[in-house]
């Protein structure tokens, strides 16, 4: 296949597209993971930790 | 860095220029070359009277601590810088109400245009997320800056561009390119300074003692990053000679314009968002004295605004010859950065939720508090006037110049006073500000001028809109465009006042903060205490 601008267009709007949203997928259902919620708290409160 | 290796540096660079300045070859070039050749003489000679040679004189620096010496710089060209800016924004707004101001051919309207907006983003905006990134970095992973006076480089050389840029658009020399204006020669040297900033940074990173990286760094990081990808791309292009101010684009025609706004709104997405949501997730949390709201919401909020923000430019390009399934494009994903925006102002603004009362007694919470207020508003209206049918009458309108200052003045402008009114006793050592008075009064009179500004700018940009596309029965256009320039006078005269109010504010920190670093403390009444006085006896 040729890279030419269609078909870096069809690829983008195809598995491109589709490679990115799961990704951000997969980052969304890590973060909200059940046992996230104490590692996150934790980190929130790094701004605490000094001064 | 070894500081005689600086100086050398510096008085090799100001020679360079003069040969720049004998051999160029357009007077553009040479007069600019003569301009940062005085620059860098001035600063050979003040560099050489501070270097010992002396056995004292190399004595190690204390490289204990925090590196904050360059954070106090910043904060304090960050306030320079930003009435500057503010000046200029007043002379401008100025120029359009009486177009008498225009004095030709340095302080015309066309020059002075670029001079205002690279003075607010990237000299008061860019030297505010320089000096708060050094500042969060350091603390949030516990760790010094990295690469010793390294960071002394990235803080001179980042304002050398800004002179460079600025002196540049006075004497005429512009690509033409909306906020990347500055010149080939001036664009490399930006490049140069910003991946210096990005070994800085990482490397504190990298040598932090914190094992888990706080969201804050990760919007620094993303600015970092993705602001030297715009820059490199979009000035892409070829100079006319390697001694003469001119260059061409490497693109043309419409890709040139989509490359060109592609930066352009990502500009605005990551040095004026992504940038401050930094400071937001960290000053925020400070200054209320509680963690944020949700730090899980925080982390999708980043890839969200990530993964979105990125598509969103061809907005800027509405009915133009781009392909229509682009500018749908854009929209689209103008429209679905509602989400991660206000899921983020929803964030910085909960993490009050249990603190609310201290906005009644803490001006500087009050400020950062209206300040995500604002970045909910214009995160709002934006995607809105993304929408094309909205879009065929805002666009090229002052509508799009007031929604631009609301997201400017209002949740820039303002974080950064707030983060500035924080770091600065804490970078002092002082007890407190000199006085919380005047940072009330510098609230009000910016948050005034903002509201001035924003509304006029509604009234007249969609009037301007409304009369442009107005037809009569015979099809014929009811206005001419003088008509409607006339029409706009009243609404110049009120935009110029709304910007005098900002600036007064920021006139007013400029001496609170003076007085701070000078260690004055005013004896005040405390915020909140007179409703505390007027209370009923028990």
């Amino acid at each position: 296949m040729e890279l030419d601008y269609h078909n870096m267009r069809a690829f983008a709007d195809s598995w491109g597209l589709v490679f990115m949203f799961a990704v951000f997928a997969v980052v969304v259902l890590w973060t909200l993971r059940p046992g996230g919620k104490k590692s996150s708290d934790d980190a929130a409160r790094i701004p605490f930790k000094e001064d | 860095m070894n500081n005689s290796l600086g100086t050398a540096l510096v008085g090799l660079g100001a020679f360079l220029s003069l040969l720049g300045a004998a051999f160029a070859q357009d007077a553009a070039f040479s007069t600019h070359a003569w301009v940062i050749f005085i620059v860098l003489a001035i600063a050979t000679v003040v560099m050489l009277r501070n270097t010992k040679f002396s056995a004292a004189g190399n004595a190690p620096v204390d490289t204990s601590g925090y590196m904050d010496g360059v954070i106090r710089y910043g904060t304090v060209i960050t306030l320079f810088w930003g009435i500057v800016g503010f000046l200029v924004g007043v002379v401008i707004a100025s120029q359009l109400a009486w177009p008498e101001l225009n004095i030709e051919p340095w302080f015309n309207f066309g020059r002075m245009r670029p001079l205002h907006t690279s003075a607010v983003i990237f000299a008061f905006g860019g030297n505010a997320l320089l000096a708060t990134s050094f500042y969060v970095v350091q603390r949030t992973t516990r760790a010094r800056l990295f690469g010793g006076g390294l960071a002394w480089f990235v803080f001179w050389g980042y304002q050398l561009f800004i002179v460079m840029a600025a002196t540049g658009y006075l004497l005429g020399i512009t690509e033409g390119r909306e906020y990347a204006e500055p010149e080939w020669y001036v664009d490399l040297w930006l490049t140069v300074v910003w991946v210096a900033y990005l070994i800085v940074f990482m490397g504190t990173i990298f040598k932090r003692k914190e094992p888990h990286i706080y969201v804050a760094n990760w919007f620094y990081l993303a600015f970092i990053v993705t602001i030297a990808m715009l820059h490199i791309v979009n000035n892409l292009s070829m100079p006319v000679s390697l001694l003469g101010a001119k260059s061409y684009s490497a693109f043309s025609g419409v890709q040139d314009a989509l490359t060109q706004w592609w930066y352009g709104h990502n500009a605005v997405g990551f040095f004026l968002t992504a940038g401050f949501l930094g400071m937001m997730y960290y000053f925020v949390p400070k200054q209320a004295g509680r963690p944020v709201y949700s730090y899980r919401l925080s982390i999708i909020h980043f890839w969200a605004l990530i993964f979105l923000y990125i598509w969103a430019g061809p907005h800027h390009l509405h009915y133009t010859a781009l392909p229509d399934w682009a500018q749908t494009l854009g929209m689209v994903f103008s429209i679905m950065l509602w989400m991660p925006s206000w899921g983020g102002m929803i964030n910085g603004l909960m993490t009050l939720s249990g603190a609310w009362d201290k906005l009644r007694t803490d001006p500087i919470l009050r400020m950062l508090v209206i300040s995500v207020a604002f970045y909910g508003m214009s995160t709002f209206e934006g995607p809105m006037m993304s929408i094309k049918a909205v879009n065929s009458l805002s666009h090229y309108t002052d509508w799009t110049i007031g929604h631009v200052h609301s997201g400017a003045l209002g949740w820039v402008g303002m974080i950064s006073f707030g983060a500035i009114y924080y770091l600065t006793p804490k970078l002092w050592n002082r007890q407190r500000l000199y006085s919380l008075r005047l940072v009330n009064w510098h609230f009000w009179l910016a948050t005034l001028g903002i509201v001035v500004y924003a509304a006029v700018m509604w009234v007249s940009g969609i009037m301007q809109g409304l009369m442009w596309r107005e037809y009569d029965a015979q099809g014929y256009l009811v206005y001419s465009f003088a008509e409607s320039i006339a029409a706009m006078h009243p609404y110049y005269v009120l935009r110029m006042f709304g910007g005098l109010l900002y600036l007064a504010g920021a006139l007013v920190m400029a001496f609170n903060i003076y007085k701070t670093i000078r260690g004055d403390v005013r004896s005040e009444v405390p915020m909140g205490a007179e409703a505390e006085a007027l209370a009923p006896a028990e």
